[in-house]
């Protein structure tokens, strides 16, 4: 069952996801009419708590509430006190204090939201924290899959990239074993965990045995300022090796198709003629952020001010 | 069971047949059903009319939870059904078609619901079962059967075969308000 935050994908069951796409296929409809607003969450308040830059998703969490006519106050840390030194938790009491209905946080740091969620009245959506997870991104993502694909039984979901840094592949990884599909997920040696095989995940270093029989391929995106690191030699040599063409994409099935989470890196992990045809539907993909939010919105934003233990 | 299915499609034919003498422009009308049990409602009056007259009706469907006005209160958020509307409403005369109206809050919902789509020319509401404990000022201009109520009773519309595809039977079900104090 659902808990009163939504923090990870950790922390729902298959009946859970299953639940949520269904309701956000019924919040599609509402965005396909010609007034594309319904007055579930009139008088509610959503704050959009941005520590890190984001225009997709702080952009997707809006619509998504004003859909629903929430009252949406985006706040970001360059335009408050944050820079005079407050804390992330006084930051985030003095909004409580103004009584939203739920609080929508993205944070660099892994654990932010729950920390914000243990300490506030409103109900808190994790809209991304560090390498932890990314529930949103994964949940519009699944929806993607089950429109394209119709079930998740028996397909194979094949994520490729940084994915020691990935909340988004650590979410959809959860996402997708939980609602039966097998996920395998392809990078360099120094860009995969140890210990990913315990989540119920295959390993590859090979791309092309990770394409074999693919009916999903997700892109992640590659973080050029990591790259300066040590994680891979080059850009270069990343594109030529995991970089995704219609080439490479001959080993996965003839019906796969690619999805990236954005924003998209043209020429890196992701061919610039694949980024903006199918088989990729990454333009879906956004399109579907704002029918998933609002379900999870419709969900979780507003319930009583009572907090389990 | 206080309504079989031969009662039930009884009060059908007759809801259409009304349906057809209160309105003159036939072809205006459009059948909106509240799910779930609007739906084989309405689909069967649109068959009798079609029997009727030789004219099709559309046949939408509204869910009314998005705008309920209890909602948020009571925390636990029911399932979404599906919204249908495959014409326009505009200036067309929408008959809801419900299975059992009781407070009118779905039908004031349902009503909102619809302007959202457009600007009807009218509003007619059909009621299967009528049971009484209206909060709101709503009246049922075709009702199927008047079924006095307590209020702690629950009126359902469902399928003998446990769908609504089949035969239809409307069951009384739960016990008055007070009733277990009273034994007890």
């Amino acid at each position: 069952m659902m808990g009163r935050d939504l923090l990870g994908i950790e922390d729902l069951d298959r009946a859970d996801l299953e639940r949520i796409l269904e309701t956000a296929e019924r919040m599609q409809e509402v965005g396909r009419r010609d007034v594309k607003k319904v007055p579930t969450l009139r008088g509610r308040t959503l704050v959009n708590l941005f520590f890190e830059p984001s225009t997709r998703t702080r952009t997707s969490f809006e619509i998504a509430g004003k859909r629903l006519s929430a009252d949406v106050v985006n706040f970001s840390p360059s335009s408050s006190s944050l820079t005079k030194a407050e804390s992330i938790l006084d930051t985030a009491m003095t909004l409580d204090a103004m009584a939203p209905d739920a609080v929508v946080v993205r944070h660099k740091v892994a654990g932010v939201p729950k920390r914000i969620a243990d300490a506030l009245a409103a109900p808190v959506i994790n809209a991304g924290d560090g390498a932890h997870e990314h529930p949103t991104q994964a949940l519009l993502d699944c929806f993607t899959v089950k429109q394209e694909k119709g079930r998740f039984d028996g397909l194979t979901v094949t994520i490729i990239g940084d994915i020691t840094h990935s909340r988004v592949a650590r979410s959809n990884l959860y996402a997708f074993s939980k609602l039966g599909a097998e996920v395998r997920l392809a990078a360099p040696p120094t860009m995969l965990p140890a210990g990913v095989e315990s989540l119920g995940a295959k390993a590859y270093t090979s791309l092309r045995e990770a394409l074999e029989g693919a009916d999903v391929v997700m892109v992640l995106r590659i973080q050029q300022e990591r790259m300066e690191g040590c994680f891979f030699p080059s850009i270069r040599e990343y594109a030529a090796t995991f970089g995704i063409d219609r080439k490479k994409l001959r080993y996965a099935k003839d019906d796969v198709i690619v999805m990236h989470p954005g924003p998209v890196n043209r020429g890196v992990e992701i061919a610039h003629d694949l980024a903006d045809r199918r088989p990729s539907v990454i333009l879906d993909q956004v399109r579907n952020g704002v029918a998933v939010r609002m379900a999870v919105l419709y969900q979780f934003a507003g319930r009583p001010a009572t907090r389990e233990g | 069971m206080v309504l079989d299915d031969v009662a039930i499609r009884r009060a059908l034919v007759r809801i259409a047949h009304e349906i057809v003498e209160r309105n003159d422009e036939i072809r205006d009308l459009y059948l909106v059903a509240i799910p779930n049990g609007g739906v084989p409602l309405a689909r069967t009056i649109a068959s009798q009319v079609r029997e009727i007259t030789g004219i099709e009706l559309p046949v939408g469907i509204l869910d009314t939870t998005l705008y309920r006005d209890d909602l948020i209160a009571r925390g636990e958020r029911p399932p979404l059904r599906r919204t249908e509307m495959p014409s326009a409403v505009d200036d067309r005369v929408v008959v809801l078609v419900d299975d059992v109206v009781s407070t009118g809050r779905t039908i004031r919902a349902a009503m909102d619901a619809l302007m959202d789509f457009g600007r009807p020319r009218g509003v007619q509401l059909v009621g299967l079962v009528d049971r009484g404990h209206r909060e709101l000022p709503i009246k049922i201009d075709f009702v199927g059967k008047n079924i006095p109520t307590q209020r702690g009773e629950r009126v359902e519309l469902r399928g003998t075969s446990g769908d609504l595809e089949g035969a239809l039977e409307v069951v009384v079900h739960g016990e008055p308000e007070g009733a277990a104090e009273a034994r007890a």
